[in-house]
């Protein structure tokens, strides 16, 4: 005890906590850069919201439905296609529409966000190792940091919003884009490597025409991944002012409303097996 | 052999050292020690140790050795998909080591092609669009390169699978495109690591004659990386055999199988069915002949006696062969006091030439009593092959009564 007192004493607390304050306070100072992001990043989303607020609820259903048979064009899911009308059919029902579309909004701005930083990050990783060392831990500390600690710097730099939800949601679901393009490009044969190299391929060319379209099935179940870990962030974010079924889900907390809470949350879990089954679908090679 | 080659190929002190310490290793390579020593005082690796030799314009180059010798190390700097320690590599005289990634881009693309073990083929493409790939980075425009790989697959057999993906293709079939690729941009360097080796028995077979059949067409020069020591004979119009990343040989298959350099050689022969890589040539033996235009009958006994054989054979002053004679026969004229030969020469001579392979050989020499006697284009008696030649060349004793 004494001891224990005695080393704890003589230490003085760490004052990490301050530092990361004022590297937060330091980077407010650039408000007219995260301005320009937030502007970006809002301009795709009410892109998004556009045009989800344009087409009629039934036509919506129609192309889900649609591109869903597209996508299974040469094996037909037929209990996927009932369950998705019925789903969304009871999302339409329930009064959800809206919030569904606005929680969809949120999930592909941050999941196309992710997609965008994330797979050049994961091609620098599997070709530099000097990249792969330093992004490892990053990674790692990117997606365990837990989500909620995200949000206050957001709502810092990019104020209240849907903008500092899809910022933190890319933070917390990129990491397995970056990681999973990197695996696939590393786990292409070294024979077809070096088929690309004794060719004379160009670096951008062995990239395009080999490595990339042999990563697909990897790549796309990071995608995959990605986008399911941004569902996952719809409820947290809802917590500074991201609008969707998030947000009814966080009030029927406040409330104690178990069955408004729950029909909410049935609504996301419908979203996430449509946009689930959608992706992996799309991972799928179809040959004539 | 004796019309002068030129040098397609010209590899120089080729070095390449793995892992650390690299010049402590070669430090002790130079002083002799072997690669499981430098391994364990330095923990480099010797993949290849100074490799010098030369590749002639439109031969068959096989580099021989097992696994671990260095073979595939080898034949990887000279594309430099392995990048050498140290030495050169000459390509009709240009040095690859001293051009930029730009230059060398260029003398992949143009002047060779590789084919891979286990093909090196794209899952994602169809056979066509593999075969095109070469040319499809080269920027050469979709119906040239379409054309261009439609001949290659012809030239190597397959026709009608173009819109097939490669695992829906047998092995054999997969090199075929493999090979087809390789020749797609009409390389004149081949290098074919280990080409044939992931397939069975027959298809292997099958691809060696049909390279051949290529080569005889096409005349590249071929660098083909084996560890099968027939296939190596078969195919290959030189070898070199390599052992812990040194060369230890470098010959003609003859040269090889009947001068061996060291005993490492000789163990390695040793398993080789010789039937198929000796010749008529390699086996037949001096006969006993006789000049009609010169010899009678006493002459021809004596002959016979001092050689101790009971048949001869007849040739004229051109050394033409007409026939054999039969001591019972010529026995039989001498007590008749017949000087004439002619009257007891049997034309009936079974013959070949003297590049048959002994194994084409074989069922006749078992069935027929009377020796073959091996000719050239002109009719002319070389030697003979009888049953104990070949069965001692066979032994790997070498034939030595001949010359």
């Amino acid at each position: 005890m004494i001891l224990n007192s005695l080393i704890l004493g003589s230490i003085p607390q760490l004052p990490l906590a301050h530092w990361i304050d004022n590297f937060v306070d330091w980077l407010v100072q650039f408000t007219g850069f995260f301005n320009a992001i937030t502007n970006f990043i809002g301009s795709i989303n009410n892109a998004f919201q556009w045009v989800f607020d344009l087409i009629p609820i039934w036509l919506f259903i129609v192309l889900v439905l649609a591109l869903t048979f597209y996508v299974n064009r040469d094996k037909q899911n037929w209990g996927l296609l009932i369950f998705e009308l019925l789903g969304l059919l009871m999302i339409w029902n329930l009064d959800f529409w809206r919030d569904m579309t606005q929680t969809l909004t949120l999930v592909l701005t941050s999941s196309l966000i992710a997609l965008v930083i994330g797979i050049p990050l994961g091609i620098l990783m599997a070709k530099s190792h000097t990249a792969e060392i330093i992004l490892k831990p990053i990674l790692d500390f990117m997606q365990t940091m837990p989500a909620f600690v995200y949000l206050i710097p957001a709502v810092a730099l990019f104020g209240i919003g849907m903008v500092p939800g899809i910022v933190a949601s890319v933070i917390f679901a990129m990491p397995p884009t970056v990681r999973m393009t990197n695996m696939g490009i590393r786990e292409v044969p070294n024979e077809l490597i070096e088929a690309a190299d004794s060719f004379g391929s160009t670096e951008w060319q062995k990239l395009f025409k080999v490595e990339l379209p042999l990563a697909k099935t990897s790549l796309m179940a990071g995608v995959n991944q990605s986008m399911m870990l941004s569902l996952s962030m719809v409820v947290i974010a809802s917590m500074i002012g991201a609008m969707g079924l998030g947000t009814k889900v966080y009030f029927a907390v406040g409330r104690n409303d178990a069955g408004n809470g729950f029909a909410a949350g049935l609504a996301i879990v419908i979203l996430a097996i449509i946009l689930d089954r959608l992706t992996q679908s799309l991972t799928r090679s179809h040959r004539k | 052999m004796s019309t002068q080659k030129s040098t397609k190929v010209e590899v120089k002190n080729l070095t390449k050292i793995f892992g650390k310490h690299i010049n402590k290793a070669r430090e002790l390579s130079r002083q002799g020690k072997d690669k499981t020593e430098i391994l364990k005082e330095t923990g480099a690796t010797i993949g290849v140790d100074q490799a010098s030799f030369k590749i002639y314009d439109g031969e068959i180059f096989v580099i021989m050795g097992l696994s671990g010798s260095g073979k595939s190390t080898l034949v990887r700097m000279i594309n430099r998909l392995i990048e050498p320690t140290e030495g050169e590599v000459l390509i009709d005289g240009e040095n690859l080591m001293k051009i930029d990634k730009k230059e060398l881009r260029e003398v992949r693309r143009k002047k060779m092609s590789m084919v891979f073990q286990n093909f090196g083929l794209l899952p994602n493409r169809t056979v066509l669009e593999n075969t095109e790939y070469g040319l499809e980075i080269q920027g050469v425009d979709k119906t040239t390169r379409e054309q261009k790989a439609n001949e290659a697959l012809e030239t190597v057999g397959i026709t009608g699978y173009n819109d097939e993906y490669p695992d829906q293709l047998s092995g054999g079939m997969q090199q075929r495109v493999g090979l087809a690729r390789a020749l797609a941009n009409d390389p004149e360097i081949l290098l074919m690591d280990e080409a044939f080796s992931a397939l069975d028995p027959l298809n292997r077979t099958d691809m060696q004659d049909q390279l051949l059949d290529i080569q005889e067409r096409l005349h590249k020069t071929i660098i083909f990386i084996s560890h099968d020591l027939n296939e190596a004979l078969k195919i290959g119009d030189r070898i070199m055999i390599m052992k812990d990343a040194k060369v230890i040989q470098t010959g003609t298959p003859e040269d090889i199988l009947t001068h061996p350099a060291n005993e490492y050689v000789e163990e390695f022969i040793e398993n080789v069915d010789r039937s198929k890589v000796l010749t008529a040539g390699n086996v037949m033996i001096r006969p006993t002949i006789v000049n009609i235009e010169k010899a009678g009958p006493r002459l021809a006994l004596k002959m016979m006696k001092d050689t101790e054989v009971s048949t001869a054979y007849v040739v004229d002053s051109r050394r033409n062969l007409l026939g054999i004679v039969d001591a019972n026969d010529v026995i039989k004229l001498v007590r008749d006091k017949n000087g004439d030969l002619t009257s007891i020469v049997q034309t009936k001579v079974p013959t070949t030439s003297e590049d048959t392979p002994i194994s084409d050989l074989m069922d006749d020499i078992s069935q027929t009593g009377i020796p073959f006697a091996v000719i050239n284009d002109k009719k002319q008696l070389l030697g003979i092959i009888v049953r104990g030649a070949v069965l001692g060349a066979l032994a790997g004793n070498e034939v030595s009564d001949f010359e």
